[in-house]
């Protein structure tokens, strides 16, 4: 074991990891916006959409992330050249560059795996609890957001953790399509120095402290609601 | 419309034909080396799964301890590292051990390697899953074997393990869909299985979103029919017992 390129490549990892925790909050921030509607779809219909939402579910989930990424970089990526008028536009910096493609697919990933835990979530809070919003002259949109909503969140607060943990260690996946976080730096340190075990180490030991730190918020946040509601009880 | 015919002009589906120069047979071949690779992989991880399930209810603190760091580290760690690390530990330690016991180096070969590569990942899931569905016997009937004067072992092939089954099999078969998709992982180290297999045939040909497409449905078939059979596989096994929902 040789760890002399730790500090040449000390910049490097942090812009790594700055890029890792910044494609993490991302997905998940915009992956939970649609993993919302999925699930409250699936349990209020209409129908129509009801069945939408399962098919986008049952796709996201039956083919591997490596290939949605792969196609929504390389299929798409290879598609909009071809759009007259797009080089001119001003999205064209961006359509250009991997990292939107990432956030992208880690998105739809998040809402379909997410939308699936949101559907049983809705389904999981008490008729009572909802009616009662309502006999308090609630409207449908207060009712989602000041009921509904953090109910059926605070019931499935570890199953969310456990998918998001599983995005976060998907995320090296990027380095495929050239976006370059911890795991991307890694191999590069591979590839340069000639060293095989030490990077990778390295770069599981890095992703285990984000695992941790995930857990850790999320024990927190129970703990937190959890103690108020028995306050409230 | 020269860019929304991109896909569906003749000349592009004619590529996935099963002889060359459609590349339709490669992937057919990939597939299979794929579903080869899940099932040994599945069928290692259960092995594993059976046997650190055991240790890790009936073994001492040591053993515990060796399977609780296994299945932490090995659920934490991204699948990509933990592959590459196994890709490239294994063989170094297995003609480590050779040599110094005086036998020549030996080649692993790509299906072997990604068997036990993805085999030990799954492992770390497959413990977990069994050793939560074997304390979810109910302790009457394990009791009742014991009353019956059954072994050790007839009360664990008899009565435990048949009756962990049908608890056990919905995360086992969550882990079956996992073992399919985590095989598309392998195409990072070069073996070519149906990912690899599409993003050559996607770069040779560049008809990028085709190529992928197909991959996608090749695997959303594989995913939606092992997710019928696990269904018939979990009515049988839970014939006669009320419904868990």
């Amino acid at each position: 074991m040789e760890w002399y390129w730790v500090a040449e490549y000390t910049p490097k990892f942090v812009e790594g990891l700055w890029i890792t925790i910044k494609l993490l909050i991302l997905s998940i921030t915009f992956g939970m916006i649609l993993a919302t509607p999925v699930g409250l779809v699936q349990v209020t219909g209409p129908k129509a959409l009801a069945l939408c939402a399962q098919g986008f579910c049952t796709v996201v989930r039956g083919t591997p992330l490596l290939i949605q990424l792969w196609l929504i970089y390389y299929g798409l990526g290879s598609i909009f050249p071809f759009i007259p008028g797009i080089r001119e536009s001003f999205i064209w910096p961006a359509l250009r560059d991997a990292f939107p493609y990432a956030v992208f697919a880690f998105t739809i990933s998040v809402a379909g795996y997410s939308g699936e835990v949101m559907r049983g979530a809705f389904k999981s809070v008490n008729k009572g609890e909802l009616e009662a919003a309502r006999a308090f002259g609630m409207n449908p949109f207060t009712l989602l957001w000041r009921i509904w909503f953090p109910r059926a969140v605070q019931n499935v607060l570890p199953t969310l953790a456990g998918e998001f943990i599983l995005t976060l260690k998907s995320i090296p996946l990027a380095a495929t399509i050239t976006v370059f976080d911890v795991y991307g730096v890694g191999s590069m340190v591979r590839q340069e120095t000639y060293r095989i075990y030490e990077p990778l180490l390295l770069v599981a030991g890095i992703y285990l402290c984000l695992a941790g730190i995930i857990i850790g918020f999320f024990r927190w946040i129970e703990h937190r609601s959890t103690k108020r509601r028995l306050i409230m009880d | 419309m020269s860019w929304a015919g991109f896909t569906v002009t003749p000349s592009g589906l004619d590529l996935l034909a099963f002889s060359p120069p459609g590349w339709g047979g490669n992937l057919l071949q990939g597939l299979g080396l794929s579903l080869q690779i899940a099932f040994g992989a599945y069928a290692l991880g259960l092995l594993i799964g059976l046997s650190g399930a055991l240790g890790k209810i009936y073994g001492g603190p040591i053993l515990r301890w060796s399977f609780e760091i296994y299945t932490t580290l090995g659920r934490a760690i991204p699948e990509l590292v933990l592959i590459l690390l196994l890709f490239y530990a294994g063989p170094d330690l297995l003609n480590g051990v050779l040599e110094s016991l005086g036998y020549a180096r030996v080649d692993i070969n790509a299906l072997v390697a990604g068997i036990y590569v993805l085999g030990f990942v799954q492992g770390a899931y497959s413990i977990e899953v069994i050793r939560g569905a074997m304390l979810a016997v109910p302790v009457g009937q394990i009791e009742a074997a014991k009353a019956c004067g059954m072994s050790w072992l007839t009360r664990h092939r008899r009565i435990i393990i048949p009756a962990m089954i049908p608890l056990a099999l919905p995360g086992l078969a969550n882990l079956w869909l996992i073992v399919t998709k985590d095989t598309a992982l392998l195409a990072v180290v070069g073996l070519s299985e149906l990912a690899l297999t599409t993003r050559q045939a996607a770069g040779a040909t560049k008809e990028y979103l085709m190529f992928y497409l197909a991959a996608g449905c090749i695997y959303l078939c594989v995913s939606l029919i092992s997710n019928a059979l696990f269904r018939l596989l979990e009515r049988r096994y839970r014939r006669g017992q009320p419904d868990l929902v």
